[in-house]
């Protein structure tokens, strides 16, 4: 009896430590996609600026609340603006952006084909 | 026809770099960030400053005061720059002046503001600084006017006779 007991115990406190660590590995994804606005290049994972230790602790309670890793990014988006967020959303003023890299790989896909596969036909 | 064309080109390329390249060098590195974000006040329990007693930001913001939010710690060199023009601020009644005590210890704090003066109607204490975060704040010093639950200016850094006499000439 009592070993069951002491056997159900430590698989509880093993369970709650599963959980833990995915709370902890969601917390440092999203910290690692935040820049960091009062350092240079930096995310807020990677700062120990007061105000990335703040945002850290934020995004903790934010977690244990319940709230969804998209639902902590749109918060901070509304508070900080889009600019806090790593990956731009695709909007209007980020079309370009988006669309650069497909463009020349397009061109290049272009070039290539012209220059070998056309001349040698 | 070839080689020109070549050239053209290259020289082209060299020419747009340099110019972006030239402007960025001129731009501002410092980002300022857009003041059309969240205009409203967030709601939240903070811990009063001097006794620990439980203050609800529904109570403090009444609608049709103006109140100016500064957070603010006795750690930081800024603040007390800042400081002289709080106290003048203060001196216009029709502004309640908010102090976020911002991950600050209670004895250097009151101790800063017996040295300085307190122009502060309420204090919060903000521990962790989560708080600050949920007004969207990036450090201290940083000031927020409040009008009718809205956030209706925001000053990052500390202010200065200009955003003073700014600040007198909206609540006038």
């Amino acid at each position: 009896m009592k070993f069951i007991r002491i056997f159900l115990i430590i698989s509880i406190i093993l369970n709650f430590n599963f959980l833990k660590a995915d709370e902890v590995k969601t917390e440092n994804k999203i910290a690692k996609n935040l820049r960091c606005l009062i350092c240079q290049g930096q995310s807020v994972y990677d700062s120990d600026s007061e105000f990335a230790i703040s945002l850290k602790l934020v995004i903790k309670n934010k977690i244990q609340q319940g709230l969804s890793e998209d639902q902590i990014y749109s918060f901070l988006k509304m508070k900080y603006g889009e600019w806090i967020l790593y990956d731009p959303v695709f909007n209007r003023n980020t079309y370009f952006l988006w669309l650069l890299p497909i463009l020349i790989f397009l061109a290049g896909g272009a070039i290539i084909l012209k220059k070998f596969i056309i001349k040698n036909n | 026809m070839k080689s020109k064309l070549f050239t053209l080109i290259l020289v082209l390329t060299f020419l747009i770099t340099f110019v972006i390249f030239f402007k960025g060098l001129k731009s501002s590195n410092i980002y300022t960030p857009n003041t059309i974000l969240e205009k409203k006040i967030p709601s939240f329990e903070l811990k009063s400053f001097e006794n620990n007693s439980i203050i609800i930001t529904e109570k403090i913001f009444k609608d049709n005061e103006y109140y100016f939010v500064n957070i603010w710690a006795s750690w930081c060199i800024p603040c007390k720059e800042e400081h002289k023009f709080l106290m003048e601020l203060k001196k216009n009644g029709k502004i309640k002046l908010i102090g976020f005590n911002y991950k600050d210890n209670f004895k250097n704090a009151s101790s800063f503001l017996k040295d300085l003066g307190n122009p502060y109607d309420i204090v919060v204490s903000d521990k962790d600084g989560t708080r600050s975060i949920e007004w969207g704040a990036y450090g201290v010093p940083e000031s927020f006017l409040v009008y009718q639950s809205k956030i209706i200016k925001r000053f990052i850094g500390p202010i200065n006779n200009e955003n003073l006499s700014e600040i007198q000439k909206i609540i006038k």
